[in-house]
């Protein structure tokens, strides 16, 4: 259990001027537990997986993440996921924009409605898209004379990463736009600034950190998802396979080398956009500490 | 609101009733029709075939794991998100932003992913594998292993949404309850608990919504063995498969139903914290001269 250290020094090490702080009771408890419980939960089997792929050679491991079929998932799920993060940044954007500016009948409904993602299961999700979109459903059979398939395909993956990734750019974007100073607004309303103007020179600059936090989100979140896209991905290896996948089918090969070398390439993945997020999120504060 | 009528007069109605038309019917095609869809094809041969396909033996089997699976991962993770929350919240100390950013960690890992690293930990070639196989414990493809998957999965969402609750309402009432002789235990039962309750129902509840309807994770550690080790979600792939499309979207439609109270209470949460929170900066200003924007983050990876 060596591994349950983190750097987290002695709690006596705390600047002194913070001491009356201490007058509250269970910070050793609190901490002591909170950092048992991750250690136990979160950074040992984490370690493991670490620890796993270092016991492989260079080599290894490059061939095993460097294979044809490999490749294919990783530009699949990186690439549906950036367009549907982009889909959704625009998206995002103008639902964030009129729940925010706009009154309309049925706002508290559709306002809590976009949470929907978040609380459906995405296996749930996954065949409720596929039922709508295959060549018979509701929406697939009005594509399907065209010749459009918009299930068992990299389409199908895009259009459920865009029903995942919806609420982390509204979430992210709407709490900003609401406390946006309407002032600066109307000053370049006054000034002669149209509408247009004012939106990409006041109201943009405004929200961008906000923006690209949700669009972050969301690309994060679809390059890992799983559940909302097999069943509509249809799985051909080379076409439609995500790199989860990959890793279950590598798994189910008893090919635990293999799919570990595919599992840490997407960790590391997860800790480049969770440093990416944190520092939007930063961002993001000083933004708004200038503008208070 | 002073600056509303403005801001009206901004767009033309014509563009505004563009705008709202664009964003509901992308929301229309995009959450209602998929959710509808559950309910139609469940419902499709009928009542009876409906409750027919809850009543087999292998839904039931697979309804009381995902109930006993929840039952065990929330409380655990009450608990660490209390604790977490209450660390980070009310006190000041060395590595606090790094400590923050790991509990955020497994909402940014692929489910698959977490359910792997317990394979290589657990499973019959992992670390612990020979020794807990010797000694008859079975882990992944078991129970435990669909306990584990589903504690890292839910691990963030009650201290991310209690942490900014419980900074925002600092340590002053609670320092004045101990000045008055209280015990920890009565500060906290007595002064903290209800100040944070809505904030805790609305992580609990999203908590148990992420608990029972897990798919990847818990489909790389379950095993998939019928009436043993489905989950409901991993039930309603095995119906999907098998093409029982009836069935499938039964189960289903229990879990969309799930997600539906979930938003409800969520919603009445969120109101509730958000008028608190307006009390708060209005009580309090002596408080940093800007109150503390509430913006929940529960979901932010």
């Amino acid at each position: 259990m060596t591994t349950a250290s983190i750097d987290l020094p002695a709690p006596e090490a705390a600047p002194p001027r913070r001491a009356q702080r201490r007058v509250l009771p269970g910070f050793h408890l609190a901490l002591g537990y909170t950092v048992f419980y991750m250690s136990l939960i979160v950074l040992i089997p984490l370690a493991a997986l670490i620890l796993k792929t270092l016991s492989m050679s260079w080599a290894d491991f490059w061939n095993a993440v460097t294979t044809p079929r490999v490749l294919a998932s990783f530009r699949l799920s990186f690439g549906a996921a950036f367009l549907a993060a982009l889909v959704n940044a625009f998206m995002g954007l103008l639902v964030a924009w009129v729940l925010v500016r706009y009154s309309f009948p049925g706002k508290k409904v559709v306002d809590a409605l976009v949470d929907l993602p978040f609380a459906l299961p995405t296996a749930v999700a996954g065949i409720a898209l596929t039922a709508i979109l295959a060549g018979n459903g509701w929406i697939g059979q009005f594509f399907e004379p065209f010749g459009i398939q918009l299930a068992f395909n990299p389409t199908g993956v895009v259009i459920a990463l865009i029903f995942v990734g919806l609420p982390f750019v509204v979430r992210t974007v709407q709490p900003v736009l609401q406390e946006a100073e309407k002032e600066l607004e109307e000053a370049a309303q006054c000034l002669g600034a149209t509408r247009w103007q004012i939106f990409w020179r006041v109201i943009f600059p405004t929200i961008l950190p906000a923006l690209l936090t949700g669009f972050a989100m969301a690309f994060a979140r679809g390059v890992g998802e799983f559940g909302s896209v097999i069943f509509i991905a249809g799985n051909i290896p080379m076409v439609s396979e995500i790199a989860p996948l990959v890793i279950i089918g590598r798994l189910e090969a008893f090919d635990y080398l293999g799919a570990t070398a595919v599992a840490s390439v997407m960790l590391l993945f997860s800790f480049i956009m969770l440093l990416a997020i944190n520092s939007l999120q930063a961002w993001q504060r000083r933004r708004a500490g200038d503008s208070a | 609101m002073n600056g509303r009528r403005a801001l009206q007069r901004g767009e033309s109605p014509w563009l505004r009733w563009c705008l709202i038309g664009l964003a509901l019917g992308f929301m229309l095609l995009f959450l209602v029709l998929p959710l509808l869809a559950v309910f139609t094809e469940a419902l499709r041969m009928g009542v009876g075939a409906y409750f027919d396909a809850l009543r087999d033996p292998y839904a039931m089997a697979a309804i009381r794991l995902t109930l006993l699976v929840a039952a065990i991962t929330v409380p655990l993770s009450l608990v660490f998100g209390v604790a977490a929350a209450w660390a980070v919240a009310k006190f000041e100390f060395w590595g606090k932003s790094f400590l923050t950013t790991l509990i955020d960690l497994p909402f940014s890992v692929s489910p698959v992913v977490a359910g792997l690293i317990y394979v290589l930990v657990f499973g019959a070639q992992g670390w612990f594998g020979p020794w807990l196989d010797e000694r008859g414990i079975q882990i992944i493809f078991a129970v435990p292993g669909i306990v584990l998957a589903t504690l890292f999965i839910t691990f963030p969402f009650i201290a991310r949404e209690l942490i900014p609750l419980m900074q925002a309402q600092g340590t002053e009432e609670e320092q004045a309850a101990l000045v008055l002789g209280a015990s920890g235990l009565q500060t906290f039962w007595r002064v903290t608990l209800p100040n944070i309750k809505w904030g805790l129902i609305y992580g609990v509840i999203l908590t148990n919504a992420r608990a029972m309807g897990e798919f990847g994770a818990v489909s790389v550690v379950s095993g998939h063995i019928r009436g043993l080790t489905n989950t409901m979600p991993l039930h309603v792939e095995v119906l999907y498969n098998e093409f029982q499309s009836v069935a499938a979207f039964a189960v289903a439609s229990l879990l969309a139903l799930l997600a539906l109270v979930t938003l409800v209470i969520k919603t009445v949460a969120e109101w509730r914290i958000e008028r608190e929170m307006q009390t708060l900066a209005e009580l309090a200003p002596e408080r940093p001269s800007s109150p503390p924007v509430y913006t929940p983050r529960t979901h932010a990876s």
